[in-house]
């Protein structure tokens, strides 16, 4: 770790209060040496709009999904996207967006399957930083190319495929989708694009805990004693579990994960990034439709 | 693609000044076409319900389709948090603005991969664009019963 952690007493409640970083934090360290500040947001010109001082940009989309095959870019790719950014592999890297961080916490799960080391969420993101009135600019920083040696991508880690879910039935799944996502009444989210799931509806026994719940009305994260409400005595969740989080491409369930691993303290934790537009056109996986979890069918079909 | 029709000024202007562009700067340029999005005029900013939303787009926008004597006008809405849809909507506004309703509905429903910006904010997102072109298209269907 390059850069001292956030002392914050909100943090130090969480499982690994050093992946949280407050905006007050933030604001103080920003010209710290070895710290690069990431902004990842659902829309792709909301940076160009404004930013955090310093910040440089990593799109969701056009930086770290492959353009061809549905997969992460390749570690040559990402450690020149790094490059470019100014990081290398002992750099502290902040990562902050909108929608309560949603795709900060994407790009910030991408990096660990990349094994990047110290990487942390700005609590509240850039709703928090708004509320604030703290500084945007627009300009664009002057980045110096770091080094940043080809990485190895570890897929067994944070990561779960769709034949790893089907293995996995019987153990606790967290569907992070919408209600009308898991009841099977739509594919997508309210008011969110089509993305092509054929069938409707949720994998058997996933509880639904739609990924919005872990965050405050102001956008910062929920307090220990409010999560755990949620995700043990509402989900059911036990220490020692073995837990699966998924939604529709990954992106909302990298947030729960991002809960219920660093915040939580749940070690085993991964991500089905094929999520529902995978599992939901699959070729004969269980679906459940309705509110109810449903039952794991005795012969999971392979 | 000679034997398409040629596309209505405004919409091929856009066009070539995307397509005559680098990808960071399309985004720029892109920033430039939020920016200039109108406010609604008053008399439908106290009438949401005139107001269709464009459900395919990940951020709130609504459309309002006006033609008067013969000409098209597209009016829309969409929150500053959100430039890329503002974005999408200014393009389609400005380059439908005073069409025929003909010519508005002979505008190709693929204009929106046409304009060199699918690299540039994603295939995933220009779809937003093109059901919002998709929407305003079927407003003028209705307005003049066509």
């Amino acid at each position: 770790m390059t850069v001292d952690r956030d002392p914050s007493p909100k943090f130090s409640e969480y499982a690994h209060p050093e992946r949280l970083v407050s905006t007050g934090w933030l604001a103080e360290h920003l010209n710290d040496q070895g710290l690069v500040v990431v902004e990842s947001d659902e829309d792709v010109l909301l940076y160009e709009t404004g930013h955090i001082p310093g910040a440089v940009k990593l799109d969701w989309h056009t930086d770290l999904n492959d353009p061809v095959q549905r997969d992460y870019v390749s570690a040559e790719r990402f450690a020149e996207l790094l490059r470019e950014r100014g990081i290398s592999p002992d750099t502290t890297v902040v990562i902050y967006g909108d929608k309560n961080n949603w795709w900060a916490a994407y790009a910030l799960w991408v990096f660990t399957l990349f094994g990047h080391d110290d990487v942390r969420l700005l609590d509240g993101g850039r709703a928090t930083w708004e509320a604030e009135g703290r500084e945007y600019t627009l300009d664009q920083p002057a980045v110096a190319a770091a080094d940043y040696p080809v990485p190895v991508r570890d897929d067994s880690v944070v990561r779960a495929f769709k034949d790893d879910v089907l293995a996995h039935l019987g153990s606790p799944l967290i569907d992070v989708r919408s209600p009308e996502e898991y009841d099977g009444s739509r594919t997508t989210a309210p008011a969110y694009p089509e993305e092509g799931a054929l069938r409707a509806g949720h994998i058997p026994s996933a509880q639904n805990v739609p990924w919005g719940k872990a965050a405050a009305e102001d956008g910062t994260f929920r307090s220990v004693p409010e999560l755990d409400a949620i995700y043990r005595d509402g989900a059911g969740l036990k220490d020692g579990d073995d837990i699966i989080a998924y939604c529709r491409i990954g992106e909302r369930s990298s947030h729960t994960w991002f809960v219920l691993h660093h915040l939580l303290g749940f070690e085993n934790v991964r991500n089905y990034d094929g999520s529902w537009t995978e599992w939901g056109s699959a070729v004969r996986v269980p679906i459940v439709t309705g509110a109810e979890p449903g039952e794991v069918p005795l012969v999971a079909s392979r | 693609m000679s034997d398409t029709p040629a596309l209505p000024e405004a919409l091929a202007e856009i066009q070539q000044d995307f397509l005559d562009l680098g990808v960071k700067d399309r985004l720029q340029l892109l920033l430039e076409f939020s920016n200039e999005l109108p406010a609604l005029p008053e008399r439908y900013a106290e009438h949401p319900d005139l107001l269709e939303q464009v459900v395919e787009c990940q951020s709130p926008v609504f459309i309002f389709v006006e033609v008067t004597e013969g000409r098209v006008h597209l009016h829309a809405t969409a929150p500053r948090e959100s430039p890329t849809t503002r974005g999408f909507a200014s393009i389609i506004a400005q380059g439908l603005e005073g069409l025929t309703v003909e010519d508005a509905l002979a505008v190709p429903d693929d204009y929106p991969q046409t304009i060199g910006l699918v690299e540039a904010v994603s295939p995933l997102r220009i779809r937003g664009m093109t059901a919002l072109l998709g929407r305003a298209k079927r407003q003028i269907r209705e307005k003049v019963g066509a």
